[in-house]
Parts: structure tokens; sequence; C-alpha cells
């Protein structure tokens, strides 16, 4: 963490403050059901996108999940575009088309929000495999979840990375939960990281709380793809605050388990280290995070009241031509 | 001007575009075949071009970088298409049968399929799909189907499936032109097909059917092989004063309703010759169009001449049984010719 300067610093924190007080809204309006649809929350994992998209270049590319909100705000997507997404606005990233699951901006590197599991990492793969083909010193990253690894998309993708040597970065978000299922009962090789030996891809795990863990791994996997060194995996150990959609009671969760990866929160765990170190000043933080929950309240009332998309828009869009 | 078969037109439409866009490659497996040889067997390098020779010779022109043999993974592949074609490339796949979409479909189906959508119009997935459908060929049930309704349900995908060289040339360079992901359904039994194909590159716009022959007396419309078991059917009922219009949608998504349309109103029946299996089937989507939009013009029943709602059997003489024959073609036109016309006020 050597790196980091001030105001870097200070930009990830406010990445991360922006996406927990986002997400605390999502909850909210969910509860009220001022929201139609299925609403899945990123809180809790806020240092995994935090450490790592900052770090990639807009011409860099991801794919997403259907827990993109916190990718989408670390890639510094308007607060105000997400929520109207949310909200089925045509004021949305997509016009209110894709909601919540299927945020992306392309223009930023996002590709976008993928409603299947697994389902962005060929596809990240392939955009990888393009910047090589063009000679383009582009890298690609894929996230997704520890109930991923059991997809064919996951092996294949991973396959293909291997054989072709394609620039990209798997990251597993490893939550702890495939919905409802515990990664202690789903998980048979233990760890997702040591699943990768069969196709020769280097990978590691790291402590998903702790932003900087994050952002140094991540600089080793982008460092080794740009540098012509292939795939890697990075899984991130970490924890869904939330259940698997907004409305789940998870009853599943034992409150000992809830509670430990709370004392372990990634937000104070950044205050924690900066302060230690003498980097920022607590006064400072207080500043960025009232601004970010400022933010995040006109972005959702912005949203509220923008407007819904024209009804021709049903059949806009399908395709290019027809 | 010189004949081709469709198997080499395919093959040469794949070389000019490659000639022509740097971008444009081909990924599949075994599409050229003794990947990992090259060296200690550089004869056996090309060794298949496809199951049946389709990318045969390209290899050597454009080596490995563009002609990608993958692995057996068709979702990993399929996939990463779609993500090379959002990054800038022109990718065609092959899915080596359409019976082995079913590894894959969710690539096609939920994301090629739906980005530009769901992504509010913002992103393009110009990937090109191609594929070998149909029966005829002993091949058994899962390498024998015909399932050009499952592509053409899913609105996103665009879906051609071409019965002369002329038209597969065309069509195929139209299709690696488009912006949109395109399923380019080849048949098995007809790549020896030969007609006169153009030497230069030229496209068809998807969407536009193709008239065999013209008529007064009923409408065929034949879907791939079909067409030509419906041109036969057609001859043998000239013999018999019925003349028949023959047609081939060629593209089932974007369709051309207007020219069938058309040639209902114009002829006033109707027979759909489509070796899928009934159900959900393009023919019952073509009845059910001409039924909505031509039902006043239709002078007796539509009818269906299919193959049967049962998997595609090995042994000979019932997979023969299994497909639609020019008889059945001509019996049913002629069942058409003899029900009473309607009385009209």
């Amino acid at each position: 963490m050597d790196d980091i300067d001030g105001p870097e610093l200070l930009g990830l924190w406010q990445r991360m403050v922006r996406i927990r007080h986002f997400e605390r809204r999502v909850s909210t309006i969910a509860e009220t059901r001022e929201v139609e649809g299925y609403l899945h929350i990123y809180a809790g994992q806020e240092a995994v996108a935090c450490g790592i998209i900052p770090l990639l270049r807009e011409s860099d590319w991801f794919t997403s999940t259907y827990r993109n909100h916190g990718h989408a705000i670390a890639r510094d997507i308007p607060l105000e575009a997400i929520a109207a997404e949310l909200y089925g606005r045509v004021t949305g990233v997509c016009q209110g088309k894709g909601g919540s699951m299927h945020v992306a901006d392309q223009h930023r590197g996002m590709i976008g929000g993928m409603g299947i599991v697994a389902g962005g990492l060929p596809i990240a793969t392939g955009a990888a495999f393009a910047a090589t083909y063009l000679g383009q010193d582009r890298v690609a990253v894929a996230f997704f979840g520890d109930g991923a690894v059991h997809q064919g998309a996951w092996h294949e993708a991973l396959d293909f990375a291997g054989l072709f040597q394609c620039p990209v970065i798997f990251v597993c978000e490893n939550n702890l939960y495939a919905e409802t299922t515990a990664v202690d009962y789903h998980l048979l090789a233990g760890s997702v990281a040591d699943m990768t030996a069969n196709y020769r891809i280097p990978s590691i795990q790291i402590d998903g709380m702790n932003v900087f863990a994050v952002r140094e791994a991540a600089a080793d996997a982008i460092d080794r793809a740009r540098s012509g060194g292939g795939p890697s995996l990075i899984e991130a150990m970490t924890y869904r605050y939330g259940g698997q959609y907004e409305g789940d009671t998870q009853t599943y969760k034992p409150p000992a388990e809830v509670a430990h990866w709370q004392s372990r929160d990634p937000l104070t765990r950044f205050r924690t280290i900066v302060a230690e170190r003498q980097l920022l000043k607590d006064a400072q933080l207080d500043e960025v995070e009232a601004a970010a929950a400022a933010e995040v309240t006109a972005a959702f009332a912005t949203a509220a009241a923008a407007p819904w998309p024209d009804l021709s828009l049903v059949t806009a869009d399908v395709y290019t031509t027809y | 001007m010189r004949k081709l078969s469709i198997k080499d037109a395919i093959n040469e439409a794949l070389r000019q575009e490659m000639e022509a866009d740097e971008r444009v490659l081909l990924f599949g497996e075994d599409i050229a075949g003794g990947a990992g040889r090259d060296e200690i067997y550089p004869e056996a390098a090309d060794a298949w071009g496809g199951p049946f020779g389709v990318t045969k010779g390209l290899l050597a022109q454009f080596g490995r970088r563009r002609v990608v043999d993958t692995a057996v993974a068709e979702t990993g592949f399929i996939g990463a298409s779609i993500g090379a074609a959002i990054a800038g490339l022109r990718p065609i796949a092959e899915i080596m049968y359409i019976d082995f979409i079913g590894t894959s479909f969710d690539q096609l189906l939920n994301h090629a399929a739906k980005l530009r959508y769901v992504y509010g119009g913002k992103v393009s997935v110009p990937i090109v799909v191609r594929t070998v459908a149909g029966a005829g060929y002993r091949a058994a049930a899962e390498h024998s189907q015909a399932l050009y309704s499952l592509y053409t349900h899913v609105p996103g995908l665009k879906v051609v499936a071409p019965a002369t060289a002329y038209d597969a040339k065309g069509l195929l360079i139209a299709a690696i032109r488009d912006p949109d992901p395109v399923v380019f359904i080849e048949h098995k039994r007809l790549y020896m097909y030969e007609d006169d194909v153009p030497e230069e590159p030229y496209t068809i716009p998807l969407g536009s059917a193709r008239i065999y022959r013209e008529g007064h007396d009923a409408t065929l419309v034949g879907i791939q092989k079909m067409v030509h078991t419906a041109v036969d059917a057609a001859k043998l009922l000239a013999d018999e004063g019925i003349n028949c219009e023959v047609i081939d949608p060629r593209s089932y998504s974007p369709l051309d309703t207007t020219t069938i349309l058309a040639s209902v109103r114009k002829t006033g029946r109707l027979v759909i010759v489509d070796e899928s299996h009934p159900r959900c089937s393009l023919a019952t989507d073509i009845a059910a169009l001409v039924a909505e939009d031509a039902f006043d013009a239709l002078r007796a029943p539509i009818r269906r001449v299919t193959g049967a709602h049962a998997p595609v059997p090995f042994s000979p003489p019932l997979e023969d049984a299994y497909l639609p024959s020019v008889d059945r073609v001509a019996d049913a036109v002629r069942s058409l010719m003899t029900k009473p016309v309607a009385s009209r006020a």
C-alpha cells in the first residue's frame, strides 16, 4: 500500500462508502417495495471491487454478475444512472431495460452484469483473447461468486484461457454462500484457488475484507496479464451481508458467523489501517462518507422522479438492423 | 458461370471475408485438424477442415492464429466469441452439429441474443455461429436434428439456412458483415449440391425469400433441403395440371412474410414442407402467419408436411419414412385441390 498517495486513498474510501450507502438504500427501497424485481446487494464485499477495478484502465474489460452494483460504482459509473436503472427509468445506464442485474457501461470497460451464474467468464476470456489478437495492451477481469465453479462455463472459460494464454484475471468473490448453500458444503475442493491447477492457472486466496490485500494481489495479476504472463485467479474471501436477494430471510446464517465477519468489516478495516499508519484523519474520512451518503440520497431521489421509458422501447434494440 | 458446391461456396465466402477483414477469424472443433502435431506431422495439419471438409484449406492461407482449433468445449468458445465480438473482432464459431447446441445454448440464448437489448442498445454482438442440421445421413438421433425453430424463437438472434450454393455464399457474407448474432445453418445432405456461383463477393439481404418456381394453384414453402423436395413435387404435379409456386424463405429470422403472404393471396392454398418435428416448428409458425394475415384468401386448409414427432431413427427405412417425401408433399397438395372451395358471400 506504499504506492498509494492521499488522494488515491481517499478515492478508494469514497468508492467503498458510496457502495455501502447505495446498497443500504437499495435494501430500504426493496423493503418499501418502491422498486419491483430482484435486487442483490454487494454490502460486505466492497473491498473486492474497490481493490481491483480502480487499478484497471478504462480500456480494460470486465464482466460482472447479477450482484453488480458495487462493480459499477467502483468503475465510477454515475450513481444516478445506476439508481435509475434499478427503478427502470429511461435515464438508467441501460435505459431501464436491463434493471439491477444488467448494469453495464462498455465505454468504461464494464461489459456488464450477467444474470446467469458463470455466464461472464467465457465472455471476459473472449475479450482478453481479442486484445491479444489485435495486439492491444488490454486485460479483462471476470467477477463471479463461489457458486459459479460448478458450472461448465467456469471450467470451459479457464480451459480456453489456459489453452490460449488469454490476459484475463478470474476473480472469485467467495462470500461463503451460493444462494443459500454454504461453501463448506458445496465446494468439494475446499478452496476455489485449489481448483485451477488442472488448467495450469496460477491462483491465490486472499483476505477479501482488506482492500489493500486485494489491491496487492490484483496489481500482480494485472501485471502478469499485461506483460504476457497469461491468466490467473484470485479467490477473495469475503462475506455477503445481505441475503441472496433482498427479501431472503437468511435463516441459514449462524449468528456467530455474521458477527465474526462483521468484526472484519472492510470499511472499519480501512479506517483502522489508515489511522494506524497515520495516512488519513478520521475527519477526512467522515467528510467523504457524509458526502457519499448525500450523493446517494440525491441519486435515488432523482432516479425515483425520472421518466419511464417510452413504450416504443419494448421492441427497440433487439437487433442493430432487422 | 462456374458451378460450385455449397461446401465450396461456404469455403470461398469464408476465405474472401477473411482476406478482406483481419477481424474475421474462425473458432471451432477440428475446423483445421491436427492441432498440436504441426511440427512432427506438418501434413496432418488441416487433416479435417471440419467433419465435412468445409473449412479445409483455410489453415494454409491464414494460419492457426485465425483458424483456431479449440477444445471440445462449445460454451467456452461460443462465450469467447461473444466477448471477442464486443472487443472488436468478427468471430465465426462452428458448432459441429446443430444437435450439440445443448452444450452451449446458454451463451447464445442468454448472452449473445440479449446483451444489446438489456444494455440499452449500447453494444452489439457481431458473431456468426455456423452449424450443420438435417437428417438423411444415417447419423441417428443426436447428429440429425433440424432445430431451426429453437433459434428462430429467440429475439436477438438472426437465423439463415441456404439451400443452394449461390444462396450459401451470398447469405454467409451478409451474415459475417451483419452487426448482430447470426446462426448460419448448413445442411449435411446439401453440401455437394451445385449451382452457379459468381467468383466475386456478393451479399443476399437477410430476410429475403427466394421464389423457385411460379404457379397459381398452390404455394409450397420449403424449409432448407425440403425446398428441393417441394420443387420435385411441383414438377410431378405440373404433369397433372396443378401449378405450384415454390418458395424458400432462406432466412427464418427475419422472415420475408411479404413474399409468403403475396403468394398465398395469389394461390389460395398453402403447404409447408419442413423436416423438423411438427410442434412449434417453422411450419407451424408460417401456418399461423398465413391463418392470421391471409385467412380470407385461403381456399383450403393449410397443410404441413413435416418430420415425425419422434427422434430421428437410425435404421435406414425408418429414417426415410421419418422424412417428408416428394409423394407426401404431392399428396398433400392433391388433397387441397379436391377440397370444396368455401362459398363466399
